[in-house]
């Protein structure tokens, strides 16, 4: 019993680390542009799958692969973002939801149609789970933590020592005030993009190693991140960091309970228990 | 040539025009005050300088300089540091990162600047690693014109800095004002606290309506029986 | 092609545009008249379905049934049903960011997705519920299925008709205020939360019924035909392009963009390769997706803008009541 709890929130902590580097781009975009990103399940999948034409492709290792896969989603982004939501921005915010959620049906289009709507895997290898403890771990799972921390290392690094860094934090936190000390705004969002989707991707090759892929992995994914982003208090990427490993330890966790198919669910009921007692997110004002 | 001249101006938000054929002149070393009713204009004809209103009609000029349709970022760059009169310290950002953002478009050494700003305000230096949202309404005051400092302007427009502060704040942030003028930076100041502002005021103007109804030395306002009916308490 | 299969057709897609042109004007309610973004619309429209799928077919082993109720029964309980969740979960997020609902309708749609595929007992699973009988079916030979698209008519004149009378009332110039200025509706001591949950809730329970037509008019229902992309999708392609807030436009909307999906398809199937096929469905939905996106950037309006035509009712009722004070 102790050891399944242990277990399973070991696999939390594996899910809560794909889940938080979502929500931290999430989180970030909307800090900056106001808006929820429907497509950003969408933008995890294309990375997922550009990952997976590095290694079945042109015979890449994973790690090489991957970066190729950074560069074509960030690339992405930001051609998404200055053809369509920049021409948008001076709409209301749910028009670019809109917007969003047609880019996010394009992106999985594109992908069905591209790679076809079956399962796919980054390699046939069997993984050899080692033992700790009792505790059994597969390789690629601690990749999976050890990438994701080496990742939001970087991002805090570069949010709080870098110029650029420091102007989205500004941006974020004042937006007309980031204007008046002189900070070129639409280069921050540029930026926003580049590291939401960066993350995104990342987050989608993790997703892919530990499942498989397909086209709707991204989507079905969403809810939890969303679920993440607002337990964190949404625009606040720290928080979604905290945010997203209690919905996946809960997610796991839930497994003892309730088949795990109901997974998005219990991602869906911790969001409304938030929105419910505190919707300012775990670390925000009390309401 | 005047360091700072607004004439004939026109605009508002998209709506209706809020500001209607004001005037407004700045001169090198001066320290000028704009009072008037609420919702006169005040604010928007500082925003209006900074380049975050429409202008429809009229004119604009910093030192030579036509400035009636620059970006912010640009006039930063000519020397105009702007202090709004809400929300205007980053609030989730520690003391120093506000200063630090407040020097965002220089790109040479600021940490001379960045001491003597230390110096004008020395709670800032013991407040240096809170955020700036912790702070009590003074502190969040200085912490504002601190970060406008940061760039060296050779014109400071400050929207009500002593806004809600105590009798004791408010006198203090005025000896400061005064401090920063005599070091040289010319002050474009709206304030409430008619009496005293004008007092150390070389000039003044009282808007109503978005447009000039007085304009004088700060002391012949202050003499001025009408202005101190209107907006002195008698 | 026959002229009896000719009319078949015909009466297949207009009973199909019906139905969406009712979930459109579901929709309406909601984001044309109140702004409120709703991305769940396919988990009220099964809601809607499976209510009366159950209800009203006979008993069959594995799963609850056999109620065998009419099919009026069926329809209103699934309308009471959508009704109801919408009340729940606008409760619960209509006081907050639209950001929220809109993400809070993504998973009660999700949540309702799974439920039908994996809780047998109550909706058979990915096998789904057939036999769900067809209007009036029984009472006279009906090959065609005209019956049910003279159903699915009297429903959507309705629907149009109530709203229409609505959207003309007190209540619906207050909704329309709170979508443009919330802060001047408030100012004049208006509950807008109260507000905006009538119009989400009464916009479900629309889809609701959307739902039950569906049902009634196949005769089967499964998950596969309530995936929340597709149809939610759809919906706010058919609203956006027809022109939000404005009734007409919805309708108008539904029956374009139906044509070009169903044409679309249709032709697909007719040239397209067999093994292309399920290419071809992709390429579809890119195809809807990047319409749609024009349509925001180049005529966020809709074909059928609100304000024009709202501006031209009004004149003639001004006219009107000119004539009337003897002016
Ligand atoms: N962002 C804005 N958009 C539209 N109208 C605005 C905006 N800001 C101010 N106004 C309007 O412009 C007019 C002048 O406002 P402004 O803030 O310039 O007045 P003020 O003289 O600074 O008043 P106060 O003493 O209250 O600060 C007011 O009627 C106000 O409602
Ligand atoms: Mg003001």
């Amino acid at each position: 019993m102790v050891l399944e709890i242990i277990q399973l929130t070991v696999y939390g902590i594996v899910l809560g680390s794909i889940i938080s580097l979502g929500a931290i781009g999430l989180s970030l975009l909307y800090g900056i542009l106001r808006f929820a990103h429907f497509a950003h399940g969408d933008v995890m999948t294309v990375g997922a799958y550009l990952a997976l034409a590095g290694v079945t492709g042109l015979g890449l290792p994973i790690w090489a692969a991957s970066a190729l896969a950074v560069g074509g989603g960030v690339g992405l982004a930001v051609l998404i973002d200055q053809t369509l939501y920049r021409r948008l921005r001076r709409t209301a915010p749910v028009i670019l939801l809109i917007a969003s959620v047609g880019i996010a049906l394009i992106l999985r289009s594109l992908v069905q149609f591209v790679w076809g709507p079956d399962t796919q895997v980054y390699t046939q290898e069997l993984q050899m789970p080692v033992r700790l403890l009792g505790i059994r771990l597969k390789p690629t799972q601690l990749q999976i933590v050890a990438g994701a921390v080496i990742l939001v290392v970087i991002l805090h690094l570069f949010l709080t020592r870098t110029r650029t860094g420091k102007a989205m934090r500004a941006m974020a936190d004042n937006p007309e005030l980031a204007r008046i000390v002189g900070i070129d705004t639409e280069l921050v969002v540029v930026w926003t993009w580049v590291i939401g989707a960066a993350l995104a991707v990342a987050a989608g090759i993790f997703l892919g190693m530990d499942t498989r892929l397909q086209p709707t992995m991204g989507w079905h994914i969403l809810l939890p991140v969303f679920a993440a982003a607002i337990l964190g208090g949404i625009g606040k990427p720290y928080g979604a960091i905290v945010g997203g490993m209690v919905v996946g330890i809960a997610s796991e966790l839930s497994t003892m309970v309730f088949p795990p198919v109901y997974k998005p669910a219990v991602a869906f009921a911790l969001m409304v228990v938030m929105l419910l007692v505190r919707p300012t997110g775990l670390f925000g004002a009390p309401r | 040539m005047s360091l700072l001249s607004m004439t004939r101006l026109r605009g508002g938000y998209g709506g209706a025009d809020i500001l209607n054929g004001i005037d407004l002149r700045v001169e090198a070393g001066e320290i000028v005050v704009v009072v008037g009713p609420n919702g006169a204009g005040k604010s928007t004809a500082m925003k209006a300088v900074f380049g975050l209103v429409d202008i429809r009609e009229g004119r604009l000029v910093f030192d030579g300089v036509d400035i009636t349709r620059l970006r912010s970022d640009r006039l930063a760059r000519l020397g105009i540091s702007y202090v709004p009169q809400e929300s205007n310290v980053f609030a989730s950002m520690t003391v120093h990162e506000n200063l630090e953002m407040g020097a965002f478009i220089r790109r040479d050494d600021f940490s001379g600047q960045l001491a003597r700003v230390y110096d004008i305000f020395p709670p800032l230096k013991e407040k240096r690693a809170s955020r700036a949202g912790s702070l009590s309404g003074g502190q969040r005051q200085m912490v504002a014109i601190a970060r406008a400092l940061m760039l060296e302007p050779r014109l400071l427009l400050l929207d009500e800095p002593t806004a809600g502060l105590s009798p004791a704040f408010t006198e203090l942030i005025f000896e400061k004002i005064v401090e920063i003028n005599a070091g040289g930076t010319s002050i474009l100041m709206v304030e409430q606290n008619a009496k005293q502002a004008l007092g150390l005021a070389h000039r003044g103007y009282v808007l109503t309506l978005g447009a000039n109804r007085y304009e004088d030395t700060g002391a012949n306002l202050l003499a001025n029986r009408e202005v101190a009916e209107m907006f002195l308490g008698g | 092609m026959d002229l009896f299969e000719l009319f078949t057709f015909v009466v297949f897609f207009l009973s199909l545009v019906g139905i969406y042109g009712v979930l459109a004007l579901g929709l309406n309610v909601q984001w044309g008249l109140t702004g409120l973004f709703n991305i769940g619309i396919a988990g009220f429209f099964a809601i809607g379905a499976y209510t009366s799928a159950i209800l009203t077919t006979a008993d069959s082993p594995g799963y609850v049934g056999g109620f065998g109720l009419p099919m009026a029964v069926g329809l209103l309980v699934g309308i009471l049903l959508s009704g109801t969740i919408a009340l729940l979960i606008g409760l619960i997020t209509l006081n907050l960011r639209e950001d929220y609902l809109a993400i809070a309708t993504i998973g009660i749609a999700e949540i309702i997705r799974l439920v039908l595929k994996n809780e047998e007992w109550l909706t058979n699973g990915v096998r789904g519920i057939a036999g769900i009988p067809r209007p009036f079916a029984g009472w006279f030979d009906d090959p065609t299925g005209v019956t049910n698209l003279l159903v699915v008519a009297l429903a959507l004149v309705v629907v149009y008709a109530a709203l229409e009378r609505g959207r003309q009332s007190p209540w619906g110039r207050v909704m329309r205020a709170i979508r443009e200025r919330e802060i001047a509706v408030m100012a004049a001591g208006k509950n807008t939360v109260r507000f905006r949950l009538e119009s989400f809730v009464l916009g479900s329970a629309i889809m609701g019924l959307a739902g039950g037509l569906y049902a009634h008019f196949f005769g089967f229902v499964s998950p596969e035909a309530f995936d929340p992309m597709y149809t939610t999708f759809l919906i706010w392609v058919m609203l956006i392009a027809g022109g939000s807030g404005n009734n007409r436009g919805a309708l108008l909307g539904a029956l374009v963009i139906w044509t070009i999906w169903a044409g679309t398809e249709y032709l697909t199937n007719a040239f397209a390769p067999p093994e292309y096929l399920t290419r071809a469905a992709t390429v579809r939905m890119f195809l809807v997706g990047l319409l749609l996106e024009i349509i925001l950037l180049t005529r966020p309006q809709g074909l059928l803008p609100e304000s024009q035509f709202v501006t031209r009712r009004e004149e003639r009722r001004r006219r009107r009541s000119d004539i009337s004070d003897g002016k």
